[in-house]
């Protein structure tokens, strides 16, 4: 273990606990951001250039300003003194430590399985544009399609709040 | 000499690594790099302040800064010492964390781009496989700390002005990336010191840049509309529209956070412009074969600065625009046509050498570009402005 990747795991971690504690919800979107920015660290961090880019453009550039859009435009930035802590948080809390340990038994079961190459793997973006463009085609098309309609579905949506408003 | 001349940067980096023991060399390098980065360009943006505040002077018939030193050249000079040693106003109400991060995560992002622009020949910080990716990546991020500004403020204006500002970076965001595409297309690379080599050869004495091509072309009329409404820059600079939002989103900043704010916008600016050259104007490369002479890196910043010029001459003479009338440019008018220049790329790839892809290729361009114009926007209600009297 490096010691930039206690760095960046620490931040990542500070940057979700922020998220999970704070307060104010604006607040914990910023501290979110810091997480994603955490990952992002983390890919790059493993010499994986397009997955670290690709997070900080749609998690922070887009994802980002979504959540902190959403929070602004449905209750705005007033928030009670005690915070929004729901009342079932334990239940919350049961259940991500019960994602946690599967995803952990998981990644710790396939582990002795994979080739063990001590060598990080050099894949460039030409060669993921390679692989997505030959052998992995037909889920690309699938999603394409799929956030086209997610898109067009959207705007209907909005149109028809339009509408009724006028 | 003429060599020597063209990497006097580089040698000079080496000459100075060279005194140095061999452990400490890749990180001295860096430091180094990054130090002149971080001096050079507000070093630039003094002269691009001097030469706005002159050339606005000009164009709206007056002077301009004529006091400090010979001609006013002194005046940047002046404003930095001004706003360092201004008071610095933090409102009682603001988030005081927030709003102290907001000016230096926007100024860290602008810095942060130039690190992937090749400024001349082996003059790019960082050659990595994917830096346009990472230059879109950190351009992103700008608009988080665009919304601290505003929202930290707890100011209507700074709010309103943060929302316009973020709406509009993410509208324009898009056909941004869209119409730098299709040279991603052409080159078969994200990496921008490739895109330059390939820009870089010549036929009978002229350039390959890709904005000689129909498809380059009008890729790069549209990243200009969309770079310039990305900066915020007039006719699209509604954020801070200061007959509406007092300043936008950095209005309750003060002194020196003030200053970084202006700094982050010209070095938005200066970089916007740099990504442009590297992109379709072939970067450092020469305009003419025999001109290949001169150093590569004052064609890089020779281009910088007259994409400012026309920045500024475009601030000038452009009225703003209205808010319905931005988004609906960014969304049924520039998008389409980048949508459009990608499918005409890939013709223009496909279709092998010769005269008949210019023409095919141009023809289908015009006439799309004439049909949006006539039939599109007039359909749109998105004709010329008409002004009426409040009713």
């Amino acid at each position: 273990m490096s010691l930039a990747f206690l760095f960046i795991s620490a931040l990542t971690v500070a940057g979700g606990l922020a998220a999970v504690a704070l307060k104010n919800t604006v607040h914990c979107a910023l501290a979110l951001t810091i997480a994603f920015a955490g990952l992002a660290l983390l890919f790059l961090d493993l010499g994986a250039q397009f997955a670290g880019f690709a997070q900080i453009l749609v998690y922070i550039g887009a994802v980002a300003i979504l959540v902190v859009f959403a929070i602004l435009l449905t209750r705005g930035s007033e928030t009670p003194k005690d915070g929004v802590y729901s009342k079932h948080w334990p239940g919350g809390l049961v259940i991500a430590a019960a994602v946690f340990a599967v995803l952990g038994w998981a990644i710790l079961r396939s582990a002795p399985l994979l080739p063990q190459d001590s060598a990080t793997p050099s894949v460039t973006v030409a060669q993921i544009g390679q692989a997505l463009m030959t052998r992995y085609v037909l889920p690309l098309e699938i999603i394409a399609v799929l956030l086209t309609a997610a898109l067009i579905g959207a705007v209907i949506v909005a149109m028809h709040e339009k509408e009724g408003a006028q | 000499m003429i060599e020597q001349l063209d990497q006097i940067f580089v040698l000079l980096l080496h000459w100075i690594l060279a005194w140095l023991p061999a452990a400490l060399r890749p990180v001295t390098g860096v430091i180094i790099n990054v130090a002149t980065i971080v001096c050079v360009f507000p070093a630039l943006f003094a002269i691009c302040v001097l030469l706005e505040r002159k050339g606005l002077g000009r164009i709206q018939n007056r002077y301009g800064p004529n006091r400090v030193g010979p001609y006013g050249v002194l005046q940047p000079i002046a404003d930095g010492i001004k706003s360092l040693t201004k008071e610095d106003i933090v409102p009682l109400s603001a988030d005081a964390v927030v709003h102290f991060l907001a000016p230096v995560v926007l100024v860290v992002a602008a810095f942060l781009g130039f690190a992937v622009l090749p400024m001349g020949r082996n003059m790019a910080l960082v050659d990595m496989d994917a830096s346009l990716l990472f230059y879109f990546a950190i351009g992103a991020s700008t608009e988080l700390s665009v919304f601290m500004a505003g929202w930290s403020s707890r100011n209507k204006y700074s709010l309103l002005g943060a929302m316009r500002a973020v709406a509009q970076m993410i509208s324009y965001e898009v056909p941004l990336l869209m119409s730098s595409v299709v040279v991603v297309m052409m080159t078969g690379s994200l990496s921008l010191v490739k895109i330059v080599e390939v820009q870089n050869q010549y036929t009978y004495g002229l350039p390959h840049w890709y904005i000689f091509t129909p498809w380059g072309f009008a890729a790069f009329v549209l990243y200009a509309i969309a770079g310039t409404a990305e900066t915020n820059r007039s006719p699209f600079d509604l954020p801070e529209g200061e007959s509406e939002l007092v300043a936008g989103y950095f209005t309750e900043y003060s002194g020196f956070k003030f200053a970084l704010f202006f700094l982050g916008e010209y070095l938005a600016m200066l970089s916007i412009s740099g990504l442009g050259a590297t992109l379709f104007l072939g970067g450092w490369s020469a305009p003419f074969a025999f001109l290949t002479w001169v150093p590569s890196w004052i064609w890089f910043f020779g281009k910088m600065m007259l994409s400012i010029l026309v920045f500024i001459w475009v601030r000038g003479t452009l009225p703003r625009l209205r808010q319905d009338q931005l988004m609906n440019f960014a969304w049924k008018f520039v998008l389409p046509l980048t949508l459009v220049n990608l499918f005409v790329a890939a013709l223009w790839r496909f279709m092998g050498e010769g005269w008949m892809r210019w023409a095919v290729c141009s023809a289908i361009l015009a006439v799309i570009y004439a049909f949006m114009c006539r039939v599109g926007m007039r359909r749109e209600h998105l004709g010329p402005r008409e002004y009426r009297y409040a009713e």
